[in-house]
């Protein structure tokens, strides 16, 4: 269980205390990453299985290497291979998933929601990497054990966040968990890609990049998502770079010294970040990647660590 | 135990630990474990205890056995994790593992378990301040600082001063119900 949460779907559901539970475990799972042996038996016996109905290899990976560490069993499932080109049913498959025996279910889908509707259908834990444009808690939680490790507290801080809200589930997820740590959020990017009403979220939205920038302690840029653009909401990458791009001079003359740059990854080189830049003193990224492990065993191990329902009754 | 009690004990395993140390060649390469959260404060006093026995303060690391409880299983929560820091070279050391209570054993397997992730130690001695009996693995301690036999029924309270306790002391109180 994190907190009274018995599956992991959305931080909108998630209180600060739930949220801080996570990314203070979270430190002892990174500490278990730098050992000479980096595995403990924790989950031995559990089954985690990764069931992803879109392309993945970074959250994929980072989910089986973290079961893995912690001694679980993880079984990957992938859509292009199974009955579901068959026609079989999210559901249907989830169930059938289920009667194997998971401890751990982690489901990737191209439908917001899908992660909330498997869970009413199965006994066992599920969480969500991530649901069309709705989610991704587990990026938003890896965000702020990041934020934290870097800048030492949330509390007062500002985040800028650059790009294509609109279909950003990390985004939204972000949006969700930093003002319940103390972050005030400021949005920018192409009208056309910022959701309506999304300052009811608390944030406050701008079209200009350098004053959005402007003082902030942390800039997430996001990536610019072709496969999920129908109609072209930008005239191009190349004017979206100039405008909403972050490249070495523009991070030199507009961002403080301290400011440090977030990518949920893959970058698309040269569009919302320069090669210097995202490779550059500044970027997180690479360390974003390795908490991104750390959160995911803290995740794996509260949902999957303690007896279940049944044993507890 | 009362709070001289526990300062005799403490001085006294300190003692034994550099003497054996010295016999077996040792001395140079010993070092401190604590396993949290009871064995960390004490650790740090026979480190004290060590560098005046030693001439020399040993490295001092903790452990967090939680990740590697054989009964996650049975609990209705996953357990709080605190910080492991092992920042020293394990490999070759006279580990010293310390705690303040010794009861089923299941502890200290545990530690064993984690401690030899960390790299193979020469030897490793467990040292605590209370052993009291009700054993359920063959684990024993080398250096105990009382031996006493307690009824299952009543815990062992080792009370410091470092966790908040207005005096040192050691307390056996019955049980209180799950």
């Amino acid at each position: 269980m994190i907190g009274r949460h018995k599956h992991c779907i959305a931080l909108e559901d998630f209180s600060r205390e739930e949220i801080l539970e996570v990314i203070d475990l979270a430190v002892s799972m990174k500490e278990v990453l730098q050992r000479p042996i980096k595995k403990v038996p924790s989950l031995r016996g559990k089954m985690v299985v990764n069931l992803f109905f879109e392309a993945s290899t970074r959250t994929r990976s980072s989910f089986e290497t973290a079961a893995k560490i912690l001694s679980a069993d993880a079984l990957n499932w992938t859509s292009s291979s199974s009955s579901v080109t068959k026609g079989e049913t999210l559901v249907d498959t989830a169930k059938n998933l289920e009667a194997m025996r998971p401890d751990v279910l982690v489901i990737r889908h191209s439908a917001g929601g899908a992660p909330r509707l498997v869970a009413e259908h199965v006994g066992c834990s599920v969480v969500s990497a991530g649901d069309g444009a709705h989610e991704h808690p587990s990026q938003g939680l890896l965000d702020c054990f990041t934020l934290r490790e870097k800048l030492g507290t949330l509390e007062g801080k500002t985040v800028a966040i650059v790009g294509d809200v609109s279909h950003s589930r990390v985004a939204r997820s972000d949006l969700h968990a930093f003002p319940k740590l103390g972050a005030k959020v400021r949005l920018c990017g192409p009208p056309t890609m910022m959701p309506a009403g999304v300052e009811r979220l608390g944030a406050t939205v701008h079209t200009d990049l350098r004053e959005a920038v402007d003082g902030a302690d942390a800039v997430i840029m996001l990536r610019i998502q072709h496969e999920r653009i129908g109609d072209p909401l930008i005239p191009g990458t190349r004017e979206y770079s100039k405008v909403w791009g972050l490249n070495a001079k523009k991070a030199a003359d507009w961002l403080k010294p301290s400011c440090v740059i977030l990518h949920p990854g893959p970058i698309n080189r040269g569009v919302e970040l320069s090669p210097e830049v995202a490779d550059g003193p500044r970027s997180v990224i690479l360390d974003q990647v390795q908490n991104g492990v750390a959160v995911r065993m803290a995740i794996l191990y509260l949902l999957a660590g303690g007896a279940g329902e049944e044993a507890r009754a | 135990m009362n709070a001289a009690d526990i300062e005799r004990a403490v001085r006294r395993l300190g003692r034994d630990i550099a003497e054996r140390a010295r016999a077996a060649g040792a001395a140079g390469d010993v070092a401190i474990v604590g396993i949290r959260r009871g064995g960390v404060h004490l650790a740090q006093r026979l480190r004290r205890e060590l560098a005046r026995e030693l001439g020399a303060e040993p490295p001092l690391g903790t452990l967090d056995i939680a990740l590697y409880r054989d009964d996650l299983a049975d609990k209705g929560a996953a357990p709080v994790i605190g910080p492991t820091d092992v920042r020293f070279p394990v490999q070759g050391k006279t580990l010293v593992l310390v705690d303040d209570v010794l009861y089923t054993g299941r502890t200290v397997r545990a530690a064993l378990d984690e401690i030899v992730d960390f790299g193979r130690p020469r030897r490793v001695w467990l040292a605590v301040l209370v052993d009291r009996g009700g054993r359920e693995l063959p684990i024993s301690a080398d250096f105990a600082g009382a031996r006493l036999e307690v009824s299952d029924q009543d815990d062992v309270q080792v009370r410091l001063v470092e966790s908040g306790a207005p005096e040192d002391a050691v307390v056996v109180k019955p049980r209180r119900a799950p």
